[in-house]
């Protein structure tokens, strides 16, 4: 079922299988996950949090999201060089993350060039790096070729895959290519029937204590739909999942930290390398916000901005980048 | 006679047509479409949406979107009849519409974000 198998990765660290994904720690480079059982507690910055967790009953593994390589308006003149930076400092972490996922906006116009930038930015990563699109990702007039001759290899679909890490299964779903314009629906994302029915037999034969991860760029609940920022068909994909004991679902997109638990089903968007976005409705379009020099990288993530100290269920938590 | 000449008072002669119109012009809808017909042929992108959002042009008419905002957009047609490249800050995108009819296009990235050209013969209102 799984299209790439890390198990060799882990090094034959064990996971408890019971063990909900409790714990993110935000630093520049983006979000630190930590995978055990027993009672959700902070790490701290992610410097601190890797040299205070061994990480002996499980694994950590860094979410990097909308690195937008090619951007250089007033929000970011530089975004590759912000992108670098992060790396370095995931390179910089005591006790390394067992792979690194990419939630999409790799690039900022999908032109080679800028994917040829983030690649090279990447190599200097020691970890595998599981990529999904953003939408600035498939915006070549050839609906996404770019992105899929390099990335779409050993994918199904239109670059939808899954692989499993330590007992947890990742299902990287791809919610970019079906967007329908507003005059005929909401203007929010879409899974397609194609990749929900791959994900339905996916699922079908797992053991409901297998732990989910979903990676998809777009936000899998609805957080703001005057801007776009939901999938219209999430509930589908979701309800393939009612089952299982421990569903995480990451999400880019939104270039701030929004979360929310329903259930067994916690959901995260992440931070920007490159650029904040505005907080919903805040202004009447979501478009890059420019912030002083100096407060740059403190909105980018160089700061611990939010953990969640897990009672389930967790109310809704809204984290906006300047808390 | 210059043909340079020649064909500046065969343009006055035109825009006198187009903009003042004969007396027994039948409806101000006409005059309009004409006038629409002859006249704009860019949209611009700006603030998240596109204007103007209708587009009233004749055919053969080559329109041009530019880009104004900070953030990328695209200009697709509903069912993928033309696409733009990913439209950065300034960049443009140009469609020729040879046969009449309505184009309704959105942009993939901001999908909220639509707008529609019509392509119709010189003369015809704009209510049919």
């Amino acid at each position: 079922m799984a299209d790439r198998d890390e198990n060799q990765l882990l090094g034959g660290t064990h996971m408890n299988r019971r063990g909900l994904l409790k714990c993110m720690t935000w630093a520049g480079t983006g979000v630190l996950w930590t995978l055990s059982g027993g009672v959700p507690r902070s790490l701290g910055v992610l410097g601190e949090a890797a040299a205070a967790e061994p990480q002996a009953s499980g694994f950590t593994f860094l979410q990097i999201s909308d690195s937008h390589v090619g951007f250089d308006k007033p929000a970011n003149p530089n975004a590759l060089a912000t992108f670098q930076e992060a790396i370095a400092k995931v390179n910089a972490m005591p006790t390394p993350p067992a792979f690194i996922i990419h939630t999409g906006d790799i690039t900022h116009l999908s032109k080679d060039k800028e994917f040829d930038d983030a690649d090279q930015a990447m190599k200097a990563l020691k970890q595998k790096v599981h990529v999904i699109p953003g939408e600035h990702d498939v915006a070549d007039a050839d609906n996404g070729k770019a992105y899929l001759d390099r990335y779409g290899k050993d994918t199904k679909g239109k670059g939808w895959y899954t692989f499993d890490v330590g007992g947890v299964h990742f299902i990287a779903l791809i919610n970019v290519f079906n967007f329908e314009p507003g005059f005929k629906s909401a203007g929010l994302a879409k899974l397609g029937d194609e990749q929900l029915e791959w994900m339905e037999k996916d699922v079908a034969g797992r053991s409901a204590s297998t732990p989910i991860v979903v990676l998809a760029h777009l936000p899998l609940w609805t957080i703001y739909p005057e801007w776009g920022w939901g999938t219209e068909d999430a509930g589908r994909a979701l309800g393939y999942l009612k089952r299982f004991g421990s569903v995480t679902v990451l999400n880019g997109h939104i270039h701030q930290i929004v979360q929310k638990v329903e259930g067994h089903v916690s959901f995260h968007t992440a931070m920007s390398t490159a650029f904040p976005l505005p907080t919903p409705g805040s202004v009447p379009s979501p478009g890059p916000v420019k912030v002083p020099a100096e407060q740059l990288h403190s909105v980018l993530g160089v700061r611990t901005v939010n953990f969640v100290r897990g009672k389930s269920p967790l109310a809704v938590i809204d984290s906006p980048l300047s808390a | 006679m210059s043909p340079t000449r020649a064909t500046l008072i065969g343009v006055a002669a035109a825009i006198s047509v187009f903009l003042v119109g004969p007396p027994e012009s039948p409806s101000a809808g006409e005059a309009a479409a004409v006038q629409a017909a002859a006249g704009p042929t860019a949209v611009r992108i700006d603030n998240f949406n596109f204007t103007p959002p209708t587009l009233v042009v004749a055919p053969g008419t080559t329109v041009t979107w530019t880009n104004a905002d900070d953030d990328v957009h695209t200009v697709v047609e509903k069912d993928r009849k033309f696409k733009s490249a990913a439209l950065d800050t300034n960049d443009t995108f140009s469609q020729t519409f040879t046969a009449p009819g309505e184009y309704e296009y959105f942009c993939s990235l901001h999908p909220r974000m639509v707008g529609k050209i019509v392509v119709k013969p010189e003369g015809k209102t704009s209510s049919n």
